[in-house]
């Protein structure tokens, strides 16, 4: 059987033979360029070739599976998110049949154009028709990416007449939520009901932060000094996390927001919760951490609603034990975290602004008491 | 060869040549200046690198304890800012400043010695930036520094200050050297190079430094109210006092932007210069291919607040900046199949220049595909400032310029040193870069999917992310492995390597006409230029191209 040789020419000169069976190159005349490349998908690239196409559309798979989870934009909970969605996977259709095509070209000529002895080099060095198709054709596919562009921007942020409004304001590293027409002000955790939209102010009490929950809405600068809005209408009941995306300083990583999102009924009944003061505890160690509270000063920071405490620089701590977490979510929020982020909030969250104020372990536990009955 | 039509026959300068430490303090000779450069770069890039890794193992895990939050800000500051300003720009001014004299047929650079002040100004702002390690306050507020972060009341140490200065020093530098660079590609050409028989990477180096003299000054302005305001207490930023943070974000990406340009431009001309000799062929379509580089440079000054889709600009800004952002993609695909094509039914030799200038279009391209869509404003919203981006911009800046860089590395080593760079080492070089590349930031993109945000310094621990996490982290590594068998390969062939002699690949442009490596004067005569591959001609006088 008469056996072709294909030959690849390595720098170091050894010759590799890649023998194709004289049968497989008459079942598969090469004529044609379309030809030879299916000639050269049976060849001896066979498997190199396989394993790039694999892998690459493996690149494409993984991301839609591995990424229908809590905090990515590809599990969308309300039409805003929606919409930025289809536009995000309309192009990754697109720039994954662009890659599959490029890579396939430079894989298929990195292989069947290498050097061999005997091979001479085309000698063609332009063609002008070819140059404008390439120009033109990304022109036109780019026209309708940015037709679709447009039109994702204004479903994303179309507000309807009457929606909820919410002032956000960022701090260094926490986030105040304020209610104006409830008259609620809580911290963290924002509340909001089903099906309602919602317009967020959204401001910055110092530098400049970025409000994101990737569920709900794409993110939005909160600028000291200028007013940004945020709009998304939460589709389903559920907790949606979130965080701050513009580097604040050195605690910006733990400045996450919870978006809770309740059944209209659910957030009434959550609005009265909040609106409700705080009751200072009779008797007991609850009683005695609210002394403690009000013997360090505690309230020139932090406001509880009911009592004398009206600071506005730390979170507002009427309701502090309803909330899921401490610390805008570095701890989970049980009575033995809160008691360690009273022990030194420091050691839990080094840089925040909340200084350490070296209380004793009962202190602690007082405080403590005291906190767990702001609910 | 004695053909050469010159006015100056046999008009060698007679050179003092001093030796030893001497020579490079005291050189003006653009060559020696090229390896200072590159030489410098070499060390930051070791310096950067070492900051990337231990980024990377501090983020291995959820709730890493390898380093504290303060100094985990302080490592993503200093490599992003050495990367972009002690690494990649001062390379690719490196390699400009070896071969664009000896591309175009030049004894020198123009100004030989605002040369030299160019690289010591860059030197000594990247040991004034440094210097703030040794001072107690090295900056952490990012690379682009935004404020009011980097005002007295929230950053109170030195940082801003360090690096405003420091890159205020290298700056004067790059703008210097960008004077000299177009100047002597305008001034002295050999006769014959007419401006459309230039070398592509002469053309890109040319755009380049337009570029850089449109970008630089502005920012240089800003870093100047940046320490102005916290110095002299004026309020440009100051927000309470009347003072504007847009105004920062302004200023920084007009350089920011064209910045990554200037940073890839005069790679994309070696990876033009590389892929044609190993191809075996010309460079396909040169027309369109410098044309593109214009075309890009050109769009690079008008796109620079697609960086502040998040800032609340307005829809109709946001919307002009978008299609802005989008065209760029036509001239750089235009560049990516004019390669395609240039490579195509050629006879290609893969040594390890043209296995980096193949991984380059590879790699290259993933960054660009992710480019359209951090263009498009409402996945912009979704993606900005999360780890989608850090990947979009290391594929682009090392699958892109760092491994175009090494192509141009291999491909002008011989002619620098006279010796070939080990093909053995080569090959290990490359395959775990782009081992490495892939394994190290496509995860990244994953991980912005799944919400975490850039410049955290740990994660909670939510589904996917430890895993991406971890598998970024060993590509690092793997990353880390192949820098140093490239310093390695570097200093092992230097000495020992291979001969290569004058013309080792059979290359076409002027810098092979000469000796490896080269006299101080460049050329014993100049060469008359008749076409775009004028050794060709003088290797071919029967079949001239």
């Amino acid at each position: 059987m008469r056996l072709i040789a294909l030959r690849i020419l390595p720098m170091d000169d050894k010759v590799i033979d890649f023998r194709v069976h004289r049968r497989d190159v008459i079942l598969f005349p090469v004529r044609s360029q379309v030809q030879r490349i299916t000639y050269f998908l049976r060849g001896a690239w066979r498997l190199p070739m396989t394993a790039t196409m694999v892998g690459s559309l493996g690149m494409l798979v993984v991301p839609s599976v591995a990424l229908a989870a809590p905090r990515s934009p590809f599990s969308p909970a309300s039409p805003q998110a929606q919409s930025i969605e289809n536009l995000f996977i309309f192009q990754l259709v697109v720039a994954g049949l662009i890659f599959l095509g490029v890579e396939g070209v430079l894989i298929y000529s990195s292989f069947a154009h290498r050097s061999r002895p005997g091979r001479q080099a085309a000698t063609f060095s332009g063609n002008t028709k070819v140059e404008i198709a390439w120009t033109a054709i990304p022109a036109l596919l780019l026209i309708v990416v940015f037709i679709l562009t447009v039109q994702t921007m204004h479903q994303a942020t179309a507000t309807a007449t009457d929606p909820l409004t919410i002032r956000v304001v960022a701090h260094q590293w926490w986030w105040e939520f304020d209610y104006p027409n409830e008259g609620i002000v809580t911290a963290n955790e924002l509340h909001v009901p089903v099906g309602e939209q919602v317009v967020i102010h959204l401001e910055s009490a110092d530098v400049i932060h970025s409000f994101w929950v990737p569920e709900l809405a794409g993110k939005t600068d909160a600028n000291p000094g200028h007013v940004n809005e945020v709009t998304f209408t939460a589709m389903a009941p559920g907790t949606y996390l979130g965080q701050c995306a513009e580097f604040c300083g050195v605690e910006h990583t733990w400045m996450a927001i919870r978006v809770v999102a309740q059944s209209t009924q659910d957030y009434q009944a959550w609005v009265q919760m909040e609106k409700r003061p705080a009751t200072t505890p009779p008797a007991g160690l609850a009683a005695q951490g609210a002394q403690i509270f009000t013997a360090e000063a505690c309230g020139s920071c932090h406001a509880i609603a009911g009592t004398s405490a009206n600071g506005v620089a730390g979170p507002n701590l009427t309701h502090v034990a309803s909330r899921a977490t401490i610390g805008a979510g570095v701890l989970d929020n049980t009575p033995a975290n809160m008691a360690r982020w009273l022990q030194n909030p420091q050691v839990v969250k080094p840089g925040a602004l909340m200084p350490n104020f070296n209380l004793t372990p009962d202190q602690v536990n007082a405080l403590t008491a005291y906190m767990e009955t702001l609910r | 060869m004695a053909e050469y039509a010159t006015p100056y026959p046999q008009a060698i300068p007679t050179v003092r040549a001093p030796a030893g430490l001497w020579r490079w303090v005291s050189t003006v000779d653009h060559k020696d200046i090229g390896i200072l450069y590159i030489v410098t770069s070499l060390f930051f890039l070791f310096v950067g690198g070492f900051e990337a890794l231990l980024i990377r193992l501090q983020l291995s895990a959820p709730n890493g304890k390898i380093v504290d939050p303060a100094t985990f800000d302080v490592l993503f500051t200093m490599h992003g800012t050495t990367m972009i300003f002690l690494v990649v720009m001062p390379l690719v001014i490196g390699f400009a400043n070896y071969f664009v004299p000896l591309m175009i047929g030049a004894r020198d650079m123009v100004f030989p010695r605002l040369n030299a002040m160019s690289y010591w100004l860059l030197l000594f702002g990247g040991i004034l930036l440094y210097f703030s390690f040794l001072a107690g306050s090295p900056p952490s507020d990012i690379w682009f520094m935004y404020a009011p972060l980097t005002e007295s009341p929230y950053t109170t140490n030195a940082g801003p200050d360090y690096w405003a200065a420091g890159l205020l020093v290298t700056s004067v530098g790059s703008i210097a050297t960008s004077i000299n660079l177009v100047v002597t590609i305008i001034q002295l050409r050999a006769p014959g190079m007419t401006i459309s028989r230039l070398p592509i990477f002469v053309w890109t180096v040319l755009i380049n430094s337009f570029l850089i003299l449109w970008a630089l000054p502005p920012l240089a302005a800003g870093m100047i109210m940046l320490l102005a305001d916290r110095l002299l207490g004026s309020h440009f930023f100051d927000v309470p006092a009347g003072g504007n943070v847009l105004l920062w974000e302004h200023l920084f990406w007009w350089l920011g932007h064209p910045e990554v340009y200037i940073l890839i431009l005069p790679v994309f001309g070696m990876i033009s210069e590389v892929v044609p000799v190993f191809a075996r062929k010309p460079l396909f379509g040169y027309t369109f291919v410098a044309a593109s580089t214009v075309g890009i440079a050109f769009l690079a000054m008008t796109v620079w607040a697609h960086h502040m889709f998040t800032s609340g600009l307005g829809l109709t800004t946001d919307a002009y900046f978008a299609g802005a952002s989008m065209l760029i993609a036509i001239p750089t695909g235009v560049k990516v199949l004019n390669w395609l094509a240039t490579m195509w039914r050629g006879a290609i030799r893969f040594t390890t220049a043209m296995l980096f200038a193949a991984g380059f279009i590879g790699e290259f391209v993933i960054g660009g595909l992710t480019g359209p869509m951090l263009a498009a404003v409402p996945i912009d919203w979704q993606v900005h400032d999360s780890y989608f981006v850090v990947a979009h911009f290391h594929y682009v800046l090392f699958g892109g310029s760092v491994m175009g860089l090494f192509a141009g590395a291999y491909y002008w080593f011989p002619k620098i040193t006279g010796r070939f760079m080990s093909e053995t080492l080569g090959r290990w070089h490359f395959w775990l870069t782009i081992i490495g590349v892939n394994v190290a930031f496509f995860p990244m993109h994953f991980l912005g999917l799944l919400g975490m945000p850039r410049h955290v310094y740990t994660y909670p621990n939510l589904p996917g992310l430890f895993l991406w996490n971890f598998v970024s982290s060993i590509g690092a590594f793997i990353l880390g492995v192949s820098m140093l068998l490239f310093l390695w390969n570097i200093i092992v062939s230097a000495r020992r390597g291979q001969v290569a002699g004058d013309d080792p690949w059979d290359a076409w442009s002027l810098e092979w006409a000469t000796s490896s490596p080269p006299p101080p004067y460049n050329f014993a005569n100049i060469p008359t230029v008749t076409s775009r591959r004028p050794l060709w001609d003088l290797k071919h006088p029967e079949n001239p191209s």
